[in-house]
């Protein structure tokens, strides 16, 4: 009995591998938000008009917003006045041009983390652009992917060289007044990738993007946008860490997927910020607006989410079923352990007929963590046949921590069909002494019986990052036999 | 092999056990049989080291160490094996991977080299012969929708596998039909060696017409009331638990 419970105090108090802060120069704004601070920021990226005037629109609305209160997370108010909107490395003289330009501080805390920048030791078939606070410092790969015409850069980048798609696709999928968090990232975003795949093409490699929190008592609120074109294929991963601090820091983020008739996108993220020490203090908030619109016939949107970082997790990816036989997906691992909180799920909106979304979620709480799963699956007059299958699945380690499902469903089409399974299970102490019965030590029980738990999650990750996401959980989840 | 001296144990506080004493040699089979809550399968799980249970007095040397120091995966490391009343299921864990990671880490205590997929799949293909096991359990997950007949032969096959020491059976029997009781009691029998013992816990003499244990012991209220041959599966079969009931009271050495 006493072992059992040591072990899943461990399994609350556990170290973070990724907590260290790297000692770069910043070039970091006073803490603050005004139309002035919007109007530097701006300046300080040398945006076009257009983009000022976006951002300013987006800032005036979000004034007359208020914060969401219906998620199942208690957190202490955000002063969004003492929080800095921008912080970046100085560059050295006008930005890194070539990775022998990146501060080697910062190619040595990518290494450190285990994302090499360097393209000769990078994987082949995984091209990243890392974002360091709010700027992103390298993009690898570039030239190789321009050859098949896709573009891979920062999103400052994209506004800077490519304003005709940024203007046509930004805030298609989640418009600036989408919500209070999405309006604050639109008035305030600083940066974050743009990717573009052109009519037909397949992305041949994976493409990534690193996000790292360095600064201290700045938020970071990056915007990504990835277009497939007609009949194109790309697969986007997401990682994410961030230093130990006792302060909390705020990281609201938009993703806006876009794919056209027959495309094809599939975003992964390994979220693994810092989730606070174990009596809840410190971590990141967590609150990100992901959603992806299958805008033509056959087009397919997958997400898939690890996520077992932050004290606080906010965010739905979702997808809007637009195209005839357009699918969505969402498959997701959530972890909360020690005082973290995670109010995740997705929204599945059918409007074309014979549209077809699959959720899968997986809640997984020790500690005092809370783990609630939120759904939406909405089938709209229009959408003949439309079919969705829905399971999610809680998992409870020890019994201080809890498990919430919040299912909704809205269906005006007669022909819709819907399937929903839930369950909530405990990892026993029998299944662990089963384990240990066999010769397995309980770490590794554990480590098996939540990987065994997750399968049908982990199956959908591209190879690498399922490797990558089966060592994070059972480092999170590590904790010798006491 | 394993030598029990005055073996007291409780639950959540109340004594269940209330001094065992036996010993098993090498390649001995011994039966332990006794009413609804006399203590069977407390016995077997303190064996085993499952924490619930908590020795308040006495000793028991597995081959000469104290076995009550050990953890269960130490235990079960050295070569004790409990074949579970219950198997547990682990929802998507195949029943291959569990294995393979049970006996590479048998296999790691004892000083040998991890089996690489291949050596293993070829030996559990053999093993599986042992208990009639269809390959396809073997790619499920463990223990998930198995019938019951299928539960107590993987426990089998898994025992066949690590190839343990020292087998405890856990009321094996329990709810198998007569068909699947023989195949499971020939996989056991077909893995009596010289230097592997066996200590079948049973509340039916049913199951020792399959297995033929060498010596028959009786549990009543925590402690052995009478010991014997196999003939006294026999007669405990004729006269009932009652019979042995009011010896309870006044323990004989057995």
């Amino acid at each position: 009995m006493q072992t059992q419970t040591d072990t899943i105090e461990q399994f609350a108090t556990q170290d973070y591998k990724f907590g260290f802060v790297t000692d770069v120069e910043q070039d970091i704004f006073p803490p603050g938000l005004s139309e002035d601070v919007i109007r530097a920021l701006s300046a300080k990226k040398e945006e076009p008009e257009w983009m000022l005037e976006w951002r300013l629109k987006a800032y005036r609305h979000w004034l007359t917003m208020a914060e969401p209160t219906w998620a199942n997370i208690h957190y202490s108010p955000i002063d969004y006045q003492s929080i800095a909107y921008y912080a970046g490395p100085k560059p050295k003289g006008s930005g890194p041009k070539s990775l022998d330009e990146v501060d080697p501080e910062i190619l040595a805390t990518y290494e450190k983390l285990g994302i090499p920048l360097r393209e000769r030791e990078l994987l082949a078939g995984v091209a990243v652009d890392a974002v360091f606070d709010s700027v992103s410092v390298a993009t690898t790969f570039k030239a190789k992917l321009a050859e098949v015409g896709i573009i891979f850069c920062s999103f400052s980048e994209a506004v800077r060289n490519h304003p005709d798609l940024i203007q046509q696709y930004l805030g298609s999928v989640v418009p600036y007044s989408d919500n209070f968090f999405a309006t604050l990232n639109s008035a305030v975003f600083s940066d974050g990738s743009f990717v573009y795949v052109p009519k037909g093409v397949r992305c041949p490699m994976e493409l990534s993007t690193y996000f790292r929190i360095n600064a201290l008592n700045t938020g970071q609120f990056e915007r990504t946008l990835i277009i497939a074109d007609e009949g194109a294929y790309v697969s986007y991963l997401e990682g994410c860490t961030a230093p130990m601090r006792d302060e909390n820091q705020l990281h609201a983020a938009v993703v806006e997927l876009v794919a056209l008739k027959d495309a094809t996108i599939k975003y992964s993220t390994v979220q693994n910020w810092y989730p606070g020490d174990e009596h809840g203090k410190g971590g990141i908030y967590n609150f990100v607006t992901k959603r992806g619109k299958c805008d033509g016939a056959n087009a397919k949107i997958s997400w898939t989410q690890v996520e077992t970082g932050s004290a606080i997790t906010w965010k739905y990816p979702s997808v809007i079923l637009k195209g005839d036989n357009s699918v969505g997906e969402f498959y997701s691992v959530a972890l909360t352990k020690g005082y973290q909180q995670a109010d995740t799920g997705t929204k599945m909106i059918h409007i074309g007929k014979n549209t077809k979304s699959t959720i899968v979620s997986k809640g997984i709480s020790a500690g005092h963590g809370q783990n609630t799963y939120r759904g939406q699956v909405k089938i709209l007059k229009g959408a003949d046949n439309a079919r969705n299958f829905s399971q999610c699945d809680s998992m409870l380690i020890g019994d201080q921590c809890g498990a919430h499902t919040f299912p909704y469903i809205d269906v005006q089409n007669p022909l819709a069909r819907m399937e929903h399974e839930a369950t909530t299970s405990k990892i026993g102490e029998d299944q662990i002494f089963y384990c240990n019965q066999r010769g397995i030590a309980t770490e590794d029980a554990v480590s098996m019986i939540v990987n065994g738990f997750c399968k049908e999650v982990f199956r959908e990750l591209p190879m690498e990052f399922a490797v990558e996401a089966q060592k994070l959980l059972a480092i999170n989840l590590e904790g010798s036999v006491g | 092999m394993l030598e029990i001296k005055n073996l007291h144990a409780a639950v959540e506080g109340t004594e269940i056990l209330k001094g065992i004493d036996l010993t098993v040699r090498d390649g001995e089979v011994h039966a332990v049989m006794g009413p609804n809550g006399s203590g069977k399968s407390t016995l077997a799980r303190v064996l085993a080291g499952q924490e619930a249970y908590v020795v308040t007095q006495g000793q028991v040397l597995f081959n000469g160490q104290d076995l009550l120091e050990m953890d269960p995966e130490e235990r079960a490391r050295e070569g004790v094996f409990m074949a579970f009343q219950y198997p547990v299921e682990i929802p998507g864990v195949s029943n291959t991977y569990f294995l393979k990671a049970a006996l590479n880490a048998v296999r790691k205590h004892r000083g040998l080299l991890e089996m690489d997929a291949l050596e293993f799949l070829t030996m559990v293909r053999q093993k599986m012969k042992l208990v009639q096991m269809e390959e396809t359990l073997l790619n499920r997950p463990v223990n998930e929708g198995f019938s019951g007949g299928e539960k107590k032969r993987n426990e089998i096959f898994h025992m066949a596998v690590l190839e343990p020491s020292l087998c405890i059976l856990d009321e094996t029997d329990s709810g198998l039909d007569i068909d699947a009781l023989r195949i499971v009691a020939d996989g056991v029998n077909a893995l009596r060696s010289k230097d592997r013992s066996f200590l079948v816990i049973t509340h039916y003499q049913r199951l020792l017409n399959y297995i033929v244990p060498d010596y028959v012991h009786v549990l009543v209220d925590g402690r052995f009331v009478r010991s014997g041959g196999k003939e006294l599966a026999l007669e405990l079969e004729e006269k009932g638990y009652s019979w042995l009931e009011n010896l309870a009271a006044a323990p004989v050495g057995a």
